[in-house]
Order: structure tokens, then C-alpha cells, then sequence
């Protein structure tokens, strides 16, 4: 089934696409939303505005996800903020410069009309979110505050403290719980999605796992949105919640949504080292520290044990200062992550295991005092001590980049509809906005312009057009899918090997950071490729998951989702190798400026990578979506 | 970054499903790393159960970050732990000393029933938040987020409140499990903000309702809720519910029961 991509961007001039899309697509009669089903899979930021929205339209909406409550999304981990064109500071700032600086710090691969769009709504967003309730931050006078985040040359992002997605989602989950009461929404919670239901090419439905029970079930609608959030922990090690997955993306690729740059991973640079083997996840510290902090090494590797304290000032490497005087320590994640890389590669990386690099902040607190930076970023601190036992208003930080958001996700056309009918991807879930590298604060600016904005509007174009009879779960096509589900769970419990799920993820992950990292080198990937193809084979000789598939099953779980990301880690690989050049989050370092920055292949490269399922151990199938750049001159990035 | 290794003895709640009466089993665990955090020890003792066939302990835990509030565990007496401000996942072992006995048990209340050894359900947390615990505005219907000018210390406070993560920590540190703290936490955050005004006191109303609907105890003022909140919610958020829910008993043109949030 060879599908044309379809982007389906309107006609116009970029700042009137949206306001002419809106206008030209099919609505539904307000009496007749009723009729009308939506499941929506995950309520993180994206899914819970969805959901949220759609029930206000008046559909009906069937909301899940695998936490015990929607408020647990990993969404609420963000930390440092969400952009908005309000240009509140009078610094410049416009819908169309966060346009261009999303296209621009997403190195030219994402799609211009969606990114146009996403700066558009960005402002709705902000008013709706305090209209809410949610507790910016605010200046004396009353009035929002802003920060600038990295990348950014204006002061656009709007912050609560370090605990921005936690205020957001609270927000996005009152709305939802004020649905659940009202009966529109009817809530599935500890209940993971593990398989997508086409009838007649459309998605009809998703069959799920009842978390608890074990029971396996079918659920019937008009449509169906996944909003389920990236696969960073393809790594094993990321920032990450534990329970963050592929599944439900991997399972509608499988059934013919096509998987876009899945090479694009942002690998974030302010995460707290790993400290020893036993590590489970690591922790992010909101890049907004990079405002204040300064990022260094010691000149001499001699130095690097050695306190901090003892290393004169002309002995520290400054090197994001030196390398780019303009941007310094505010250059974009992908540029920060990459000569963290290079510092410790060069030896001069501390600590333990010289893997981290300083984050210091005693210039800031002689310039404006401890007060200052207690404010900004005490509840930072006390985590970062609390985790690490070090002080960092006495002695610097110590940082590394970790794997932290991914850039690709399933192909969608402007509508977020993926290449299957009546499927739809939202939030981190899909690939459209944010090019090969996502700038800071922009993760929560999308997933809630995808479900408060986008897809509420979207989506009756699609469902306009449907009858409201569709076939429900009495037919075959939903009982030949749970048939599926249950026996992959017991194909895995009957196993019965020697290793435990989380092993084969640590090797994955091992496999994964080393050749498919901050760097890559197309000998790594193609012995990456093979070394994944084998792991996947011993998983399925060899994995061991103990308990059974009828009731809470922890391991089973964790097995289950291993599995998909065992084959997605084979695409991502695959995507790499063909992307010959680099951009954003993607370094091949084949493909360099003589100065070590990324070199993009505009001419052979400008496109979208699509890749199209074929079935297991088979070969993935590329489709290109050539990019247009009418609006945004392509440059080689530059922060110097 | 200290090197050595430590052991313990584990006494953890295990129950089967929320039919089963459960009890403790004692787990020595070795070659514990200081730097571990508590959910990792466990991860360690659930790897090694996990290679001899025997079935991991069930936990709630996700982000690991302090923030999602999964996590929910009773260590030797309090709700996550022996320190202040801290979750589960955000406590290492370097606080524990080596060859101590470390006691572990659910959180314990009516309105939270187990579903498997330390993992409880806590809907009735969502259901009370779903009687009230909202602004009624449809998306798209906001006005200008600068509009209403709020004043930093309003702001602050009301971030205060909302920092309220839901893990029920304040419920399994109270003697009477109340659910005060975290009802006081979102009606203290709302009634505060203008943006919350026109449902200020049906909400206080409905939100109580629910609450004492679900099973959770009366609040005697002790305080142990605010002294284990890993957020550190504050004492003056019940006495501000207390007086949202007195004025809008004796004000609010609430007539009748209120529709509570059904299981």
C-alpha cells in the first residue's frame, strides 16, 4: 500500500494559510458533534487539551492513558517555560520571528506553514492558560514576565518557576476533569493502548490493556488521536519518565502510519551526570540556568581534579563564550550538548567519571545577589543538591547531555492527520514542527497549539465528512485485533528465557547512545543496525518475564514496550544512515564544516523522511516530502 | 561520592490485590550504592526477585524527578521518607545508614484502597478535583492574559498552592487520613486568583462534598500534612479553605446536595 504524502497546506500567502484553512474546511453541525466519537490516547498537555476541547465541541470523548490520573503525564516534568509571540517586553519579538527562529533552530527540516501556524496560536495559548488559573510568573506591576531561552535573542517565554509543564498540565487536566464531570469525557485510566483497529483503511478504534486486570478490550470511534509522546527512552537512560514509550506509535506504524525522522533526537545539555550503574533515569535541569551560568572546563586536564574553587580564572575554558561570542552560553541545545561532547572527549570533562562538565553561577550571585538566583532557580538547586549531596551556590554544577525529547514522530499532513485515515498524532507524538532540533520552551508551546488549536479545528474536517453509523467492536476486524494483542502478551510470558527485560533495554540503549547519539558515523550506524537486529533476535529467544498476562504484570509491561523499541531503534538507525548530512540534532560527522559545525545538504536533503513499514525484519520503505522554504532563507546556522 | 557499598534489611508491605490481607517479608539487600536513590534500591531488589522467578514488588513511580507524583511509598513511618520536602524518588540511600532496617509500607486510608503492594488507587483524588477544582473556561473564550494585572505576592501564593503534586502524602501522614491539605491546596489557589472568582464558593462547596463523599477523615488540625507535603503546601491553605467553605456556607445560592462524582 504505497501511499502519496499529502501535506495538504493551503493555498495563500504564509500568514493567511491558517485563517483560509479555517474558513475552507468542513464543519460539523453543533447538534450533531453528539454524534460523533473521539478516542485520544495519552493526556499529557496535547492529549488533555485535546480531549478537553473536543468535549467542550460537543463530542463525545474517550480519554486514556497508562498513569493511575492524567495528572501524571510527563508532560509535567518541563520545567523552564512556553513560548508565545506576545512580544509583552517590547523587544522585537513577532509572530513571525518565532517563526523564523523555529525554522531556523530547527535547521531547516521542519514544514513552514505548520511552524507559521504554531507561532499564530502561541498567543491564544498564554491567555488561555491564565484564564485558567495557571500561576505565571509575574512582575511587581501585575503584568507576566518573560525570559529568554536558549536560542532566543527576545525575552518570550512565560514561566512558573522551574515548574511551568506541571502548571500547564494542571490547567489542561482541570479542563479535562471538568469534561469527565460533565460526562462527555469518560476517562480509562491505567489502560495502555496496544493496538490501532482499521476498518476499511480508517482507524475505527484501538484495543487496550487494562493495567490492572490484564483484561484485554476494543473501543470503538469516529477517530482516533494518539498523543502519546516521543521515544527518548530508546536510550534505556533519558530524561524521560520510566514509563515513556513507542508502543502506541510503533503499533499504528506497523499498521501503515508512516514514521518521520525518527533520526531527529534532541540530546539535552543540562542533565545531572550519571553516577553509577545502577542509575534508572536521569535528570534534566531546565536550560533557563543557562542564563545565568556559565558553562567551563579546566584549560588543563591536569586540572580536572582539582575543586573548582582552586582553578584560576584564566585556567577555566569557557568554550561555549570563546567558540560563539554572540550567543554564548545561550546557543541553541544541539550546538551546547555537541561541545560538551567534544570538551570531555578532549579529556578535559570532571568529576567521577569525566563525563560532566561546569555550570557556575558564582558570577551571577556576585552580580545580583544569592536572593536573585534563589528566586529564579532555588527549587533547580535544591534538586540538583538533594540528588547529587553538592551545594551549587558554593561549588558549580556539574552537567551532561542526556536524551531528552525527539524531534521525529509519525508523519502528519497539516491537518495532523497520519498517512491512515482518520488517525491523528499530536504533541511530541508527531514530527511536524520542530525540524531537526526543537528550541527550548517550544515542546509545550506545540502540544498545547496541537490540542487546543489545531486539532479541535482539524478534525471536523475529517469527521464531517463520516457517517455517524460506523462499524462498532462487534466487528471482526476489533475481535481479530485483541486476538493479536493476547497472543503477543503470552507469545512473551512464555518465553521463559534467562534475561530480564531490562537488560536487553540497557543494551539497547547502549547501542543506541554510542551510535546513535550526539554523534554519528556511518560505519557506527551500519554495525549499530546489525547489533540491534541481533539483540532483537535473542530478545525473542531469550527474554524472561515472570508473573502472567491476567492481571498487574509490571515486567510484562516493560517487556511489551521493549519490543517495539527494539524495531523503532533499528529505523532511527536507519533514518541516520540516510540522512547523509548534518543538521540539528543529527551530526554525521562525515559531514562537517572544516570549523567541527554541522553541515546541511540543502540540495539532496531539504525533504522529510517517511518511512513506511513493510512488516518484520523487512526493509523500511522511504517517501520523501520535499520542503519549501518560500518564507525563511536557508543559511548555514550560525551562532558565533 | 562516597565508594562503599551498603547493606539493608527491607520489611515491605506485599499484597496480592486489594482482596488479599497482605503482610510484610523481609528482603536483606546488598551492594547498595549512596548515590542510589530509594526507587532504585528497589529497582535493585526487584532486578534480582525478577532472575529468581519471583514477582517484583509493585510501586507507582514515573517522572523520578519529585514532580509527577507517582511515587508513594511509607518508609519507617513517614510518607516518603525521613526527610522534608523530598518524594520517594527523590531520596538516596546515603541518608539511610548502612545495615539499617528500612520498613516499607503503602500509604494507609479508607478513600486510598491497595491495588498490589505499595501501589494504591487514588481516583478518589481525581474525582474531587472533577467536583470543582477548575476555572469553567471553554478554550478559545480568554481574554488578553495581560488584562487582568495580578499582583506578584497573589501570583506567588497561588503558585504556592497549585505546586500541590497529588500524591496523597498528606493523607497517609494524617491520623484521620484527610484529604484537607490538597482540597485546601487547589480552592486556596483559585480563590485567590481573580480568574477564580465567579465560582469561588460553589466550588469550596462541591470540592468538601466530594471529599467527605469519598471516605477521607475529618481534619483536627494537627498539622503532620503540612510537615511530610513533599511540596511543603502550607498550613495557611487550610486555614483559607476553612474560611472559603464557612463563607460560602453561610453566602453561596447553592440550594440542595450537590451532584457528587460517582466511582
Amino acid at each position: 500500500m504505497n501511499r502519496e504524502l499529502k501535506s495538504h497546506i493551503p493555498e495563500g500567502a504564509i500568514a493567511e494559510k491558517w485563517d483560509n484553512h479555517k474558513f475552507n474546511i468542513r464543519l460539523v453541525n453543533p447538534a450533531n458533534k453528539r454524534k460523533y466519537n473521539i478516542i485520544v490516547v495519552g493526556t499529557g498537555l496535547a492529549g488533555a487539551s485535546a480531549a478537553a476541547s473536543f468535549a467542550e465541541l460537543g463530542y463525545n470523548v474517550k480519554a486514556f492513558t497508562f498513569h493511575d490520573s492524567p495528572r501524571r503525564a510527563h508532560s509535567i516534568a518541563a520545567q523552564g517555560g512556553i513560548n508565545a509571540a506576545k512580544n509583552y517586553q517590547n523587544d522585537g519579538d513577532s509572530i513571525f520571528r518565532l517563526f523564523y527562529d523555529t525554522v531556523k533552530g530547527g535547521d531547516y527540516r521542519s514544514r513552514e506553514a505548520n511552524v507559521y501556524r504554531l507561532a499564530q496560536v502561541s498567543v491564544s495559548i498564554i491567555d488561555q492558560c491564565v484564564a485558567q488559573g495557571v500561576p505565571f510568573a509575574r512582575e511587581y506591576g501585575g503584568l507576566l514576565d518573560n525570559r529568554s531561552f536558549g536560542g532566543a535573542l527576545v525575552s518570550r517565554t512565560f514561566y512558573a518557576k522551574g515548574q511551568t509543564g506541571q502548571q500547564l498540565l494542571l490547567g489542561a487536566y482541570s479542563a479535562l476533569s471538568r469534561q469527565v464531570a460533565t460526562g462527555k469525557v469518560k476517562m480509562y485510566p491505567r489502560t495502555e493502548m496496544l493496538d490501532v483497529v482499521l476498518i476499511d483503511g480508517k482507524a475505527r478504534g484501538i484495543i487496550t490493556r487494562n493495567l490492572i486486570t490484564g483484561a484485554v478490550e476494543a473501543h470503538d470511534a469516529h477517530a482516533v488521536v494518539l498523543a502519546t509522546g516521543g521515544y527518548s527512552n530508546v536510550f534505556y537512560l533519558s530524561t524521560n519518565a520510566m514509563a515513556c514509550n513507542a508502543t502506541a506509535a510503533w503499533r499504528a506504524h506497523r499498521h501503515g502510519a508512516y514514521f518521520a525522522n525518527p533520526c531527529f533526537t534532541q540530546i539535552h545539555p543540562t542533565c545531572i551526570p550519571v553516577s553509577g550503574d545502577h542509575q534508572s533515569k536521569l535528570t534534566l535541569m531546565s536550560e533557563s540556568l543557562r542564563n545565568d551560568g556559565r558553562v567551563w572546563v579546566p584549560r588543563n586536564p591536569a586540572d580536572k581534579n582539582k575543586k573548582p574553587s582552586e582553578i584560576a580564572e584564566k585556567d577555566r575554558f569557557y568554550y561555549l563564550e570563546e567558540k560563539y561570542p554572540t550567543f554564548g552560553n545561550l546557543v541553541p541545545r544541539d550546538v551546547a550538548s555537541r561541545n560538551a561532547k567534544y570538551v570531555c572527549d578532549e579529556g578535559l570533562g570532571v568529576g567521577k567519571t569525566g563525563k560532566a562538565v561546569y555550570l557556575d553561577f558564582s558570577d551571577a550571585i556576585k552580580r545580583e545577589g544569592r536572593k536573585y538566583v534563589e528566586d529564579k532557580y532555588g527549587n533547580l538547586f535544591d534538586m540538583y543538591q538533594r540528588i547529587t549531596d553538592d551545594n551549587p551556590y558554593e561549588t558549580p554544577m556539574r552537567i551532561y547531555p542526556a536524551p531528552h525529547y525527539t524531534m521525529g514522530g509519525l508523519w502528519v499532513d497539516y491537518n495532523l492527520m497520519t498517512t491512515i485515515e482518520g488517525l491523528y498524532a499530536i504533541g511530541e507524538a508527531n514530527f511536524s514542527d520542530h525540524g531537526a532540533n526543537r528550541l527550548g520552551a517550544s515542546a509545550l508551546m506545540q502540544g498545547l497549539a496541537d490540542g487546543y488549536f489545531v486539532i479541535p479545528y482539524t478534525i471536523g474536517n475529517y469527521l464531517a465528512a463520516e457517517p455517524y453509523k460506523v462499524e462498532d467492536t462487534s466487528h471482526p476486524a476489533f475481535s481479530e485485533a485483541i486476538d493479536r494483542v493476547k497472543e503477543r502478551m503470552n507469545r512473551l510470558i512464555n518465553i521463559k528465557g534467562n534475561t530480564v527485560p531490562d537488560d536487553f533495554h540497557r543494551k539497547l540503549g547502549r547501542i543506541m547512545w554510542d551510535h546513535c547519539g550526539m554523534s554519528r558515523t556511518g560505519d557506527g550506524l551500519k554495525q549499530a543496525r546489525e547489533q540491534v537486529r541481533q539483540l532483537r533476535e535473542e530478545f525473542w529467544k531469550d527474554v524472561k518475564v515472570v508473573g502472567t498476562a491476567d492481571g498487574l504484570n509490571t515486567e510484562l509491561e516493560k517487556a511489551s514496550r521493549i519490543a517495539d523499541f527494539l524495531e523503532l531503534g533499528e529505523l532511527m538507525i536507519v533514518d541516520a544512515l540516510d540522512r547523509e548530512e548534518s543538521c540539528g540534532g543529527h551530526f554525521r560527522e562525515e559531514h562537517q564544516t572544516p570549523e567541527g559545525e554541522a553541515l546541511r545538504n540543502d540540495e539532496d536533503f531539504a525533504y522529510v523522511a517517511a518511512w513506511e513499514y513493510q512488516g518484520e525484519n523487512k526493509d523500511f520503505i522511504l517517501h520523501k516530502e520535499d520542503l519549501a522554504f518560500e518564507n525563511v532563507k536557508l543559511t548555514q546556522r550560525s551562532y558565533k | 561520592m562516597a565508594e562503599e557499598t551498603r547493606k539493608y534489611t527491607l520489611e515491605i508491605w506485599r499484597q496480592k490485590n486489594a482482596n488479599d490481607k497482605g503482610g510484610f517479608k523481609t528482603y536483606p539487600i546488598d551492594d547498595v550504592s549512596p548515590d542510589m536513590s530509594f526507587l532504585e534500591m528497589i529497582d535493585l531488589l526487584n532486578d534480582r526477585l525478577a532472575r529468581t522467578g519471583e514477582e517484583p514488588v509493585t510501586f507507582d513511580h514515573d517522572c523520578r524527578e519529585g514532580i509527577c507524583g507517582a511515587c508513594s511509598m511509607y518508609i519507617n513511618g513517614h510518607p516518603h521518607g525521613p526527610h522534608q520536602g523530598v518524594t520517594t524518588c527523590q531520596l538516596h540511600m546515603r541518608s539511610f545508614p548502612n545495615n539499617a532496617k528500612i520498613v516499607v509500607e503503602p500509604w494507609r486510608a479508607q478513600a486510598f484502597p491497595v491495588v498490589k503492594d505499595l501501589m494504591v488507587d487514588r481516583a478518589a483524588f481525581d474525582r474531587i478535583i472533577q467536583a470543582g477544582g477548575y476555572v469553567s473556561v471553554n478554550t478559545g473564550s480568554a481574554r488578553d492574559a495581560n488584562e487582568t494585572p495580578i499582583s506578584k505576592e497573589i501570583a506567588d501564593e497561588a503558585f504556592n498552592a497549585a505546586a500541590c503534586i497529588g500524591c496523597g502524602a498528606c493523607v497517609a501522614a494524617c491520623k484521620n487520613a484527610s484529604a484537607m491539605l490538597f482540597v485546601a491546596a487547589k480552592v486556596s489557589q483559585l480563590a485567590i486568583l481573580p480568574q477564580g472568582q465567579a465560582e469561588r464558593k460553589a466550588r469550596a462547596e462541591k470540592m468538601v462534598a466530594q471529599m467527605d463523599a469519598e471516605g477521607f477523615g475529618a481534619c483536627t488540625n494537627t498539622g503532620a500534612c503540612s510537615a511530610e507535603c513533599p511540596k511543603e503546601i502550607g498550613q495557611e491553605h487550610i486555614a483559607r479553605l476553612n474560611r472559603e467553605f464557612l463563607g460560602a456556607s453561610l453566602s453561596s445560592k447553592n440550594v440542595g446536595d450537590f451532584k457528587l462524582i460517582k466511582q
